[in-house]
């Protein structure tokens, strides 16, 4: 099978590879990168366990091709920290109990990310919403919302403080 | 990266949040009962300890929330090879060919294994079930359900395994399926003619005493009687199922990361199956995506991979896809009940009469204990106190894949549990009564704990009353009930439902428990290092319950080590202590009681290090939180840490080195959490859609651990009780072929669906269980379902509707309306 060069900034860091043109996005992060933290739940974007950032869009890589993200930016869970320090979100998840077998946390994550990017003081329905692509089995949800709105909190304060960490 | 997340200064932030729960109000109003009712949770430890009942945040999140889990498909070894299945398209079919030669020349196809290859490898091309039923792993003549595992293909990229799938050509000859299990039982088509028997029917299972019951019966003012159906459904956790297995022939050892919620279960069947010896296989069950009990049995797929790896000497990986996972794995519930019961005059409950069809597919695949074919199903007559109970199951084959095996759910109580609900709700109704004063009037009163109930459980402790005026204080029930009425009479519809459940979970005792033979008890084992921290391992595996926390807070509670200090692993059968593993909401009552009484075993040797040191007799000793003190001379002490630490430098002459212990804990009987929830809901008659308004659950596990983790089992439990009553079914066209194969068609409740849980709860401690826990993770899943049938039915029970089998979707609740007249 043909292969195609391509290259991609992922989490900062320009990627030059050469992929079949059939190579799902999500494998090339996973498998080619080694960047574990994204997953794959369905294969048919409903699940949003493979949801990373597409020049600052949520999208699920298990439905993208690799090729498809020449010349574009990518973002996944393993570039949400900065300088040691967790981000508001990862803060929010972990003192909010929002996660459980952790499966959905990096899509889940990503997606809120977005959300807040875009809008820094959503309404419970806004969050829901915005993750009501993303599913989660063990958390119904609830201490998802208060994740995000703790973080949606933390990131709207002037100087933020600093995180529990 | 964060290097260490779980600083010490972390430890200030783990903190008690009793207030999490958005109900904790003093005593209710109305709770007659003589025993008094505790709704707060023990506390007994300083924060910096937290043990019991501290909301400390979870030890094992900081890899998740970085992306740094390592669950089975993040194992990627060298040289590893990919395995992928092919799948039978028929439900029933013959196999006459199986022509493998395009797939092997495609370029970077290593391997193709048939029924044929495993049978010359020594009969593997069938294996046990749990239930010891047989279940083939690759077929040889037929296929008896759509998406059977026909053969795999092993090759050296993900991608080309996938394309020599396709390459694989196998010639079929249809058989005529049978799929509907009331067919089944007539025989006209046999699925399983390999057995000697030329049946579908497979067992028939009672509990209770029929006779006493049709005299209860006879003598009964009402009787109501109800057929319904428990389709079936699937756990679909995110994480599907999957494995590297890594044989080395140089030492003979197959090591195999797991999809597994019972590892050490999973290394004797494998070495019974394989005639490896045991101790040269080892389970690894990384981090776990969910569980659910969709990880409790051995597929097709890992004995197939296994085999792979032995076959090519290489590791193998193997990971379902969604649709695989859907179509062939482990189902849950399918259940046709018909249910009976009877009430005398006075509106007692006397007796209850349940006959049942269990539609098993193509093979008891269950992974109930051995003696209790229909799992804990006998658990029936719930909350309410009888005279005489009698419940009855029949097996059946089908053409559809195996399993009878548990959805968040101990061993069939969801069944029972929906049977008695709804029955109870239907007598309430039938009989003019308000759903609440009936149950009220009906439970088993806080008196006659322990209670034994008709089918012969003998219920630990319970306080079902004081849940369920709780429950009703919350919601505020007079007041809905008001409403209903004004709304009912401008033609408006809503509904108002009650569940209150009685949950058995926690098996053992290993007198009665047992999964093909091995015994039910669970195991502990802690070692305290000389600077004072700790590792305990345990025989469970944790797919997300947080068994990272709430392990070591149990330690903590005893020892005094601050649970930070602890580090807890679980899922390597070459390090931790054998155990039966986590499902059937098991681990607190068996495993966490183990970790509790091997820390007493430590604290016991403690106190002998600490009159050493202290040159007393240790029997002038007595325990302050975190160490030993003299009686009446509490500056006289030692800390854990100081007695750890001389354990390994100055221990007595003639007493063994080192502080350490081991417990394999045997419970004296199941742990019985319980609840009450109750639902509101409106339905739209234009459109048949059901709207939850509020959903208030108060559940009673016993003493709490972690209030935080309880809660979070509770909001995840309730969704996953929303799930079947609302959205998911596994539906089967006339041919055997599943129509619900991904998650577009099977449906998840996503946040849109899922109502804001309303928590309450009561504490009544188990008298049995050393710190008084029982369960949590499943009552919710048990418990939620008939909350909201029996609502939408007291919506519409002014039509006429008495039942509506789940999942209540709008297409059913406007073709009833359609029928009623109410809409167009």
């Amino acid at each position: 099978m043909s292969k195609h060069p391509i290259v991609v900034t992922v989490n900062g860091q320009e990627h030059h590879a050469e992929v079949e043109s059939r190579l799902l996005l999500v494998h090339f992060i996973r498998e080619n990168l080694s960047l574990t933290g994204t997953h794959i739940g369905c294969d048919t974007t409903s699940c949003g366990a493979c949801t990373v950032l597409f020049d600052g869009q949520p999208i699920k890589s298990c439905t993208m091709f690799a090729v498809q993200a020449n010349g574009h930016k990518v973002e996944s869970i393993e570039s949400v920290a900065e300088n040691g320090e967790l981000h508001p979100l990862q803060s929010g998840f972990w003192e909010k109990h929002g996660l459980q077998c952790g499966f959905c946390t990096p899509g889940m994550i990503m997606t809120a990310k977005a959300l807040l990017a875009k809008n820094p003081n959503p309404t419970e329905d806004d969050i829901r919403w915005a993750i009501s692509g993303n599913l989660c089995r063990c958390t119904g949800y609830v201490k998802i919302v208060e994740a995000i709105q703790y973080a949606a909190e933390k990131l709207r304060e002037p100087q933020p403080e600093e995180v529990s960490a | 990266m964060i290097d260490n997340p779980m600083s010490a200064a972390d430890l200030t932030s783990a903190r008690i949040l009793d207030d999490r729960f958005e109900h904790h109000s003093p005593k209710p109003e109305g709770v007659s009962a003589n025993v008094p009712v505790s709704y707060e949770v023990r506390v007994t430890t300083p924060v910096h300890v937290s043990g019991m009942g501290h909301a400390m945040k979870r030890k094992e999140d900081p890899r998740f929330i970085q992306g740094q889990g390592n669950y089975v498909d993040d194992v990627k070894l060298p040289g590893m090879l990919y395995m992928d299945i092919v799948r039978s398209p028929y439900a029933h079919a013959r196999i006459t060919k199986i022509d493998t030669s395009a797939a092997l020349k495609l370029p970077g196809v290593v391997a193709v294994i048939t029924g044929e290859d495993l049978k010359k490898a020594g009969n593997l091309h069938w294996m046990p079930t749990l239930m010891s039923d047989t279940q083939m792993v690759l077929p040889i003549e037929k296929v008896v359900y759509a998406a059977q595992e026909v053969c795999v293909v092993i090759a050296t990229e993900r991608y080309i395994a996938a394309d020599a799938v396709d390459l694989v050509v196998v010639d079929y000859e249809p058989l005529p399926p049978v799929i509907d299990p009331f067919e089944a039982l007539k025989d006209n088509v046999i699925v399983r003619d390999d057995k000697a028997e030329k049946t579908n029917h497979i067992w028939h299972w009672e509990a209770g005493n029929q006779a006493a019951t049709d005299q209860v019966f006879a003598q009964a003012d009402t009787i109501v009687k109800q057929y319904m159906h428990i389709p079936r459904i699937h756990v679909a956790s995110i994480e599907t199922c999957g494995m590297v297995a890594d044989f080395h022939k140089a030492t003979g050892k197959l090591r195999m990361y797991m999809t597994s919620q019972a590892p050490h279960a999973h290394r004797t069947v494998f070495a019974l199956v394989s005639g490896i010896p045991e101790h040269k296989i080892q389970i690894i069950s990384p981090d776990i995506g969910g569980g659910f009990g969709g990880k409790v049995p051995v597929y097709p797929g890992y004995v197939c991979c296994a085999v792979a790896s032995l076959v090519t000497g290489k590791p193998v990986k193997w990971i379902e896809d969604r649709s695989e996972n859907l179509q062939a794995d482990s189902f849950a519930r399918d259940y046709h009940i018909t249910a009976e019961m009877a009430a005398d005059k006075a509106g007692r409950i006397t007796g209850l009469r349940v006959q049942t069809l269990a539609d098993n597919g193509a093979a008891d695949a269950a992974a109930n204990p051995s003696k209790f074919p229909a799992g804990l199903y006998s658990i029936g007559t719930g909350s309410y106190d009888m005279k005489a109970a009698h419940i009855a199951v029949d097996a059946v084959y089908t053409n559809k894949p195996p399993g009878g095996v548990a959805y968040r759910c101990s061993f069939r109580v969801t069944e029972a549990v929906h049977m008695v609900e709804r029955m109870t709700d239907i007598m309430a109704h039938e009989r003019g009564e308000d759903p609440a004063a009936f149950r009220m009037k009906n439970f088993i009163q806080p008196e006659q704990f322990p209670y034994t109930s008709p089918t012969g459980w003998e219920y630990d402790s319970g306080n079902y009353g004081a849940a369920l005026q709780l429950a009703m204080d919350m919601i505020g029930y007079p007041a809905l009930r008001q409403e209903q009425a004004e709304k009912r009479a401008r033609g408006e519809f809503m509904g108002i439902g009650i569940s209150s459940f009685t949950e058995v979970v926690g098996a053992g005792p290993s007198k009665d428990y047992d999964i093909l033979g091995i015994k039910m008890f669970d195991s502990a084992e802690i070692r305290i290092h000389p600077t004072g921290k700790a590792i305990a391992r345990f025989g469970t595996k944790s797919q997300g319950q947080g068994h990272e926390t709430t392990y070591a807070q149990l330690i903590a509670e005893e020892l005094g080590l601050p649970a930070a200090d602890i580090e807890i692993e679980e899922g390597d059968t070459d390090t931790a202590p054998y155990g039966l593993g986590t499902y059937a909401s098991r681990s607190t009552p068996t495993a966490g009681a183990a970790a509790i009484m091997a820390a007493r075993k430590i604290k016991a040797k403690a106190r002998q290090i600490a009159a050493h040191l202290l040159e007393v007799n240790a029997d002038d000793l007595e325990w302050n939180v975190d160490g030993w003190q003299v009686k009446g001379s509490p500056d006289q002490r030692k800390s854990i840490q100081d007695i750890a630490f001389a354990a390994y430098t100055n221990h007595p002459q003639g007493m063994e080195a080192g502080l350490e212990a081991t417990d394999y804990y045997d419970p004296p009987n199941l742990t019985f959490p319980f609840g009450s929830y109750i639902c509101v809901v409106d339905i739209d008659t234009g459109t048949g859609q059901v709207k939850i308004r509020r959903f208030v659950a108060v559940d009673d596990c016993g003493n709490i651990i972690n209030p935080l983790v309880v809660e979070g089992q509770i909001h995840g439990g309730l969704t996953m009780g929303l799930a079947p009553a609302m959205f998911e079914e596994i539906v089967y066209d006339e041919n055997g072929t599943n129509l619900t194969g991904t998650f577009a068609d099977y449906l998840l409740p996503t946040a849109m669906e899922t109502p804001k849980w309303e928590l309450g709860r009561t504490i009544t401690p188990s008298p049995h269980h050393p710190v008084g826990a029982k369960g949590v993770g499943e009552s919710p899943t048990v418990g939620a379902p008939p909350a909201i049938v029996n609502a939408v039915v007291d919506a519409l029970w002014h039509l006429g509707v008495r039942h509506i089998d789940i999942p209540i979707t709008p297409y059913k609740i406007w073709k009833i309306l359609r029928d009623k007249g109410v809409t167009d």
